[in-house]
């Protein structure tokens, strides 16, 4: 079974009197286990395929199963409890509390769901350790360089375990080889077994996927199969 | 999340914020203390005017003999020898609507009392002045009648006086000199404070006017026993101007006055001249609780401005908290405790602030301020409310935003 189905999704907005359809049409189905590069032109409908998709917007109409549910529709309430629970989800500009420590902001998911503050750290510490940040737990999120910040947020998305892991140009703020160790970051993931669906419009960081889905005016363009490059090879031999 | 969860998450957002939690707590406190500083002075003011008023005595009419004229010559109020002991009693007798009619005569005298002495006035009064002008004994008795009709040796002394002589002791029973004439002190009259006109009431001593007359003033004893003024205190509020009206033509009478000649006396109202004074305090009250209401104002525009400013920066913060799994009521939760925390430690330390301030100019300017419970409820339920509906209102706008839109708020 697909773990994301969406059939004809569309999404519009209103600008005064024009109506603009960023999403006209779209379907599209993601296995478990994937590592899907979504990339096209800005205004393509990439980055709100991805919002629909994690929850974060509604479409105006079409079908979208998740895990075999039907995600369009649910309650308000419902949404936050996917949101919490199935999918994580990694934003250009990190999206961190800018005061609080790197160990609080990886466990807020934890804080909605209702885990004793002990599991909270416990996951938080785990998490933190796993994205190689285990020496930066008590260090304010402005205190950490952008790659590091991007790791705590990536921490963050991990650590309700979640069915999907959703990135929006997780490179975009961040330079040529910190984008290389994020990506080795996700590709590690991936790897292990985390589906992974992310934004791009760089050739160079779709290159690590192991599918690409080109958007071009609310429309999948194209969709391809590869065999991915390596980004810890590549990474280790730029040092 | 349970309810001890969001309260937890809102303490440490604050903690977190500790800035901006500080300055919306600054507009709250500024409010706050305004408020109840201004209005414990202003209620102090008025406080100090109605005891003025009480200590006048309710009710009351001042008869003066007028000036006396001397070959051309005016010689100021009360110098005219023309109102008298007879005069007091026809007015208690004839006049309708007079509950007491009370001669007085005056003087100043040093009183001694061992080796202490004291210069104040001294009254020689009957009973009925005592009651005509409200004054209460905390101590003692009132005059006997034989010792009024026998110039008995006899005083009543008021609080200060029995302060500077006697100190701690019990005057009553001690005996007292006024100038040359030892006196017994038999009675001590309750303090009423300062005067409408600033003087110490409670500077005075009280003897029978038939002491006054024939042992410490030594006038002849003629057949006019004249007094320095009577007090005539009316049944109620509705019968003074009838009593004014019927003591002017009873003492025109008695005094053979013609029509078109001019008075002899002069009467004054007392409650009037308090009523005067009261306005002016109650302006004075009112003028102060418009400058608490401008702070309360400004206070809550400062409130409100520091929660808008940083609405965006909240905004964001809520529509992180919805991408990662946070209900609208979560939210909302967390910012009304917000708010309300904020509001709570605000409103207690502006009431702290605003005691000690009113306390403080009290001090210093020797005014009186009185604390009343309902400008501290006032001030900050009215802060409170500005603090929560302002913290609360745009996170509720914020809560309601598909999480993606309150992510990229700009």
């Amino acid at each position: 079974m697909a773990l994301i189905d969406v059939r004809d999704l569309v999404k519009t907005y209103r600008m005064g009197d024009t109506e603009l359809r960023a999403l006209d049409g779209v379907s599209l189905t993601i296995e478990p286990g994937e590592c899907v590069a979504i990339m096209g032109p800005s205004g393509s409908g990439k980055s709100t395929f991805m919002n629909v998709v994690g929850c974060l917007d509604v479409p105006s109409s079409g079908s979208y199963r998740l895990d075999g549910r039907e995600v369009s529709g649910l309650s308000d309430d419902a949404l936050a409890a996917i949101r919490n629970q199935r999918i994580g989800f990694v934003f250009q500009q990190f999206n961190l509390l800018s005061r609080t420590s790197a160990l609080d902001n990886a466990a807020l998911p934890l804080l909605y769901s209702g885990a004793g503050r002990a599991e909270r750290e416990r996951r938080a510490r785990a998490r933190l350790e796993q994205v190689g940040l285990g020496d930066r737990l008590e260090h304010t999120a402005a205190q950490l360089s952008g790659g590091q910040q991007q790791r705590v947020a990536i921490a963050r998305a991990l650590v309700n375990d979640p069915l999907l892991l959703l990135a929006d140009e997780p490179t975009g703020a961040l330079d040529t080889r910190t984008s290389l160790e994020v990506m080795v970051l996700l590709q590690g993931l991936n790897r292990a077994g985390q589906t992974v669906v992310f934004v791009t419009h760089e050739a160079e960081i779709a290159r690590f996927a192991s599918r690409i889905v080109r958007f071009r005016d609310g429309k999948v363009e194209h969709d391809e199969r590869r065999q991915p490059e390596d980004a810890a090879a590549i990474s280790a031999a730029l040092h | 999340m349970g309810f001890f969860g969001t309260v937890a998450i809102a303490l440490k957002a604050l903690a977190t914020n500790k800035l901006r939690s500080l300055l919306t707590m600054l507009g709250i406190v500024i409010g706050v203390a305004a408020v109840i500083a201004m209005i414990a002075i202003g209620r102090g003011a008025q406080q100090n005017v109605a005891e003025q008023l009480s200590g006048l005595g309710s009710n009351v009419i001042v008869v003066w003999p007028s000036s006396a004229s001397s070959g051309g010559l005016r010689l100021g109020a009360s110098t005219a020898p023309t109102l008298s002991e007879d005069d007091a009693v026809a007015i208690g007798r004839e006049v309708a609507g007079v509950q007491a009619a009370a001669p007085l005569l005056r003087g100043n005298q040093q009183i001694i009392v061992g080796n202490m002495n004291w210069q104040s006035g001294v009254h020689g009064i009957t009973n009925d002045y005592l009651e005509a002008r409200d004054w209460v004994l905390s101590a003692g008795r009132a005059f006997e009648p034989s010792e009024l009709s026998a110039s008995g040796k006899v005083a009543i002394i008021g609080s200060t006086v029995a302060r500077e002589l006697f100190g701690a002791a019990d005057p009553i029973d001690q005996p007292m000199r006024i100038g040359r004439l030892p006196v017994i002190v038999i009675g001590v009259l309750a303090p009423k404070g300062q005067s409408a006109w600033g003087g110490d009431q409670d500077d005075v001593v009280m003897v029978p006017i038939a002491t006054m007359r024939n042992r410490i003033q030594g006038q002849p004893t003629g057949r006019i026993k004249r007094v320095g003024s009577i007090s005539i205190k009316a049944i109620s509020a509705e019968a003074l101007p009838g009593v004014m009206e019927g003591t002017r033509a009873l003492l025109r009478q008695r005094h053979r006055l013609q029509p078109g000649q001019e008075d002899d006396f002069s009467m004054r109202n007392l409650t009037e001249i308090a009523e005067t004074r009261e306005e002016a305090s109650r302006t004075l009250a009112w003028l102060l609780a418009a400058v608490a209401g401008v702070s309360l104002l400004v206070g809550g525009i400062g409130i409100m401005n520091i929660m808008l400013v940083s609405v965006t920066e909240r905004t964001r913060e809520i529509g992180l908290r919805r991408a990662v799994g946070a209900r609208s009521r979560d939210i909302l939760l967390q910012f009304l405790v917000e708010a309300t925390t904020l509001a709570v430690i605000g409103g207690l330390l502006g009431t702290l602030v605003g005691v000690g301030a009113a306390m403080m100019v009290a001090e210093l300017a020797g005014w009186r301020a009185t604390l009343t419970v309902d400008s501290v409820v006032l001030a900050v339920s009215f802060a409170a409310a500005i603090g929560i509906f302002f913290g609360f209102w745009p996170a509720r706008k914020a809560s309601r935003l598909q999480p993606i839109d309150a992510l990229r708020h700009e």
